[in-house]
């Protein structure tokens, strides 16, 4: 089901809107292939010679495959980074598309089911023989493909942040591997709040857990305390009883990686229970813009965001980025770190190609390491080696009304470590 | 764990871990007693229960959105209204569901869990369609957010005050209906015997229609109640649906008091443990009680003499 078309003229409307000025203004930096005329590139790059493995890979067009969940429980957090990746395939094609080809979107819906990824998944390579496919949202879905991305070499770009451990020559991770988003926001939160204990609070699976223990071996490795380390079943809706913990234990931080619907109950009840995050230092490494429609701004304002991207960064690359996709997708809608990530896959795999010149699996994976993108909202990202993003980390502080101030960002790009040594 | 804190700290801390406790009991009553209806006086398996609280969430969802755009000044109240019409609007579709579909299989109970589970994922396919994949955030009265103070020391949750005085009201009023009323009692008489019940003139049919939508529309209320304690989103109604249908058969399925004692048991338990262990540690060891409980009495706490 589902090829879907992008159409460019929805997000620039029209051939004289200041966007495309700026959109094209803003391209300038990029290599000015894309600026030539397609057909000229085409007979400069002959099939043959860029798709030597049988891809779907026309004179004209390019396909790729969207593989995220539009239905089911993942539908709350997927729906962002579907958004965000026809966002960067339309401006990519509005460019004058990869290589001279215009990419054709074939999207697939993987219904929050592990198996139903791994099953779409197979299409998406086998039947469609798509050149690249952005998608999975949890780890477990990821997990589901990654036997079958590897056995019918294909090449997945995963938005999300996760718990590392895991690097494949077939995925290129554009969120952040643990050690990426924790370690700088324990460092600024112990040097500003001199924070001396933590308690430390999870939903009960594989991220929250594997993230709270590098935090917990940063935290003791600085001579602080952990007074408490708790996780509740997905989907808890009462935490009463542990915040009367964390009221006996008086930590100086609450340390949360709560996730879904459990979230909303927590800050909920943590506003209930007389806890003012004003005062109380709170971080948390699961909650951004989006999950901050549903808990609402007025539950959560104060508390501290641990990402890599805020929708409210002010560097020229987002207010572009901002705009065009409030343009595509409506006013309303808020971008969360996931969705930036999302953004970022689609326009890696272009630069990519175009370095390899070639939509060879093999060769887009051997060119990914190095990899700049300069266009980045978040700003400047490049490639590792170990196929996830150079990136910085960033605390930003929660206002009521669903955004976040940008209070810290590291100096530097913080580099990827999926295997972090004393840690594991 | 207590060391270095003072006996008066320790109190203050009890005192707030007993109003937890009391709090997660009224949550699971007001959870239960809609399906405790349902399942214990119709025999029905409802999987689409937690979906009619969600109706009732967005139901509140929808009202202070309306309330808060065209009569701010009334928004402090909206709450009361949004519970009625929450009542309404779920009690409507469960009357709906029961002409459509759940008569017709009164006598076969596996296939009613089939179909209300299938209801249950097309009415989380419609509440995706209509308000959207996210979660909504529901704005409430600034009086209900908060805490009591009750001392220097001891704090009580507003909002959980609010679901108890509920919790207690609805069972009231449940009581009054179902003992003392003539309609209560053409329910306990289908009950007991629906042939009998026929016999002597009363419309079991119709009895049956209003018994179901009475279940679905506390179900919309519960619904409206716990939009001040967790999410709402087209799934946020699985959350509810194992603890509901524990408390209901740990209780025995045909007995209100044996929801609530029920309830209060599972609660208390799950509170305590969850304050001196881990919260999954606590989960796995209340479900453990449950399960050599419902082993050694598999009727559940209390039952009643039921003519089969």
């Amino acid at each position: 089901m589902s090829s879907d078309k992008i159409n460019a003229d929805k997000l620039t409307g029209g051939a004289h809107s200041p966007l495309r000025r700026k959109l094209l203004l803003g391209m300038a930096a990029l290599p000015a292939i894309g600026l030539l005329p397609r057909g000229a590139l085409a007979q400069a790059l002959p099939t043959d010679a860029v798709n030597t493995t049988k891809l779907a890979v026309t004179d004209s067009t390019v396909k790729v495959g969207i593989l995220h969940s539009t239905t089911g429980t993942m539908a709350i957090s997927e729906t962002g980074s579907v958004q965000a990746e026809k966002l960067a395939i339309a401006q990519i094609n509005e460019m004058g598309g990869v290589l001279g080809r215009k990419i054709e979107v074939i999207q697939e819906d993987g219904a929050s089911d592990w198996p139903t990824f791994a099953e779409k998944a197979r299409k998406l390579l086998v039947e469609d023989k798509v050149a690249a496919v952005f998608g999975c949202w949890t780890s477990a879905s990821r997990k589901a493909v990654l036997p079958v991305f590897e056995q019918y070499n294909g090449m997945l770009y995963y938005p999300t942040f996760y718990e590392g451990l895991e690097q494949s020559k077939n995925v290129i991770y554009t969120g952040q591997e643990a050690t990426q988003q924790i370690l700088a926001g324990l460092d600024w939160v112990t040097k500003e709040k001199g924070a001396k204990t933590f308690f430390l609070i999870g939903s009960d699976y594989i991220w929250p857990r594997t993230s709270n223990k590098i935090a917990r071996k940063h935290i003791e490795m600085h001579g602080q305390k952990v007074v408490g380390e708790e996780y509740f079943p997905l989907g808890h809706t009462q935490f009463n009883s542990v915040i009367n913990k964390i009221k006996l234990t008086k930590p100086d931080v609450i340390y949360a990686s709560v996730v879904g619907g459990s979230n909303v109950a927590f800050y909920k009840q943590l506003k209930a229970a007389g806890i003012d995050l004003n005062k109380q230092t709170l971080m948390t490494i699961s909650v951004t813009e989006d999950e901050m429609l549903g808990i609402g701004g007025e539950n959560i304002a104060g508390a501290y965001a641990c990402m890599k991207y805020f929708q409210s960064l002010k560097n020229p690359n987002n207010e572009k980025f901002v705009a065009a996709f409030k343009k595509m997708w409506g006013g309303e809608s808020v971008i969360g770190d996931v969705t930036q990530a999302g953004y970022l896959g689609p326009w890696l795999w272009k630069l990519t190609a175009e370095k390899a010149k070639s939509f060879d699996i093999d060769k887009i994976a051997a060119a990914s390491a190095g990899i700049e993108f300069t266009g980045a909202p978040e700003g400047y990202v490049r490639v590792h080696e170990n196929h996830h993003l150079w990136s910085k980390t960033r605390v930003g502080r929660a206002r009521t009304d669903g955004q976040f101030d940008v209070v810290f960002e590291t100096a530097d790009l913080i580099e990827p470590n999926p295997f972090p040594k004393g840690y594991q | 764990m207590f060391e270095g804190y003072s006996l008066a700290e320790l109190g203050s801390i009890f005192a707030m871990q007993g109003f937890a406790g009391l709090i997660l009991f009224s949550v699971f009553v007001l959870m239960a007693l809609g399906l405790a209806i349902i399942f214990g006086q119709m025999g029905v398996i409802n999987m689409a229960h937690g979906e009619f609280m969600i109706l009732g969430a967005y139901v509140t969802y929808l009202c202070s959105n309306f309330i808060s755009s065209t009569a701010p000044a009334l928004f402090p109240a909206y709450f009361f209204i949004a519970m009625a019409l929450a009542f309404l609007a779920s009690g409507a579709l469960g009357m709906l569901v029961e002409w459509a579909m759940i008569r017709f299989l009164y006598r076969r109970p596996l296939d009613t869990l089939l179909a209300t589970w299938g209801l249950s994922l097309i009415l989380q396919q419609i509440f995706r369609s209509v308000f959207g994949a996210r979660e909504v955030g529901v704005v409430l009265p600034d009086w209900l957010m908060g805490s009591v103070a009750v001392t220097d020391t001891i704090e009580v949750p507003i909002n959980g005050l609010f679901v108890m005085g509920l919790t207690m009201t609805i069972t009231v009023v449940i009581y009054a209906v179902m003992f003392r009323s003539r309609w209560g009692q053409g329910v306990r008489a289908v009950m007991q015997n629906r042939v009998m019940a026929g016999a002597v003139g009363i419309n079991t049919e119709k009895v049956d229609r209003y018994t179901f939508g009475l279940g679905c529309g506390i179900a919309g209320v519960a619904g409206s109640a716990f939009t001040m304690v967790g999410s709402t989103g087209p799934t946020s109604g699985q959350l509810y649906i194992v603890d509901t249908f524990l408390v209901v058969v740990f209780g025995g399925a045909q007995s209100l008091i044996g929801t609530i004692a029920s309830a209060f048991t599972i609660s208390q338990a799950q509170s305590t443990m969850e304050f001196f262990l881990s919260g999954s540690t606590a989960k796995v060891l209340t479900l453990l009680t449950v399960v050599v409980i419902l082993m050694l009495r598999p009727q559940g706490l209390f039952v009643l003499k039921v003519r089969r």
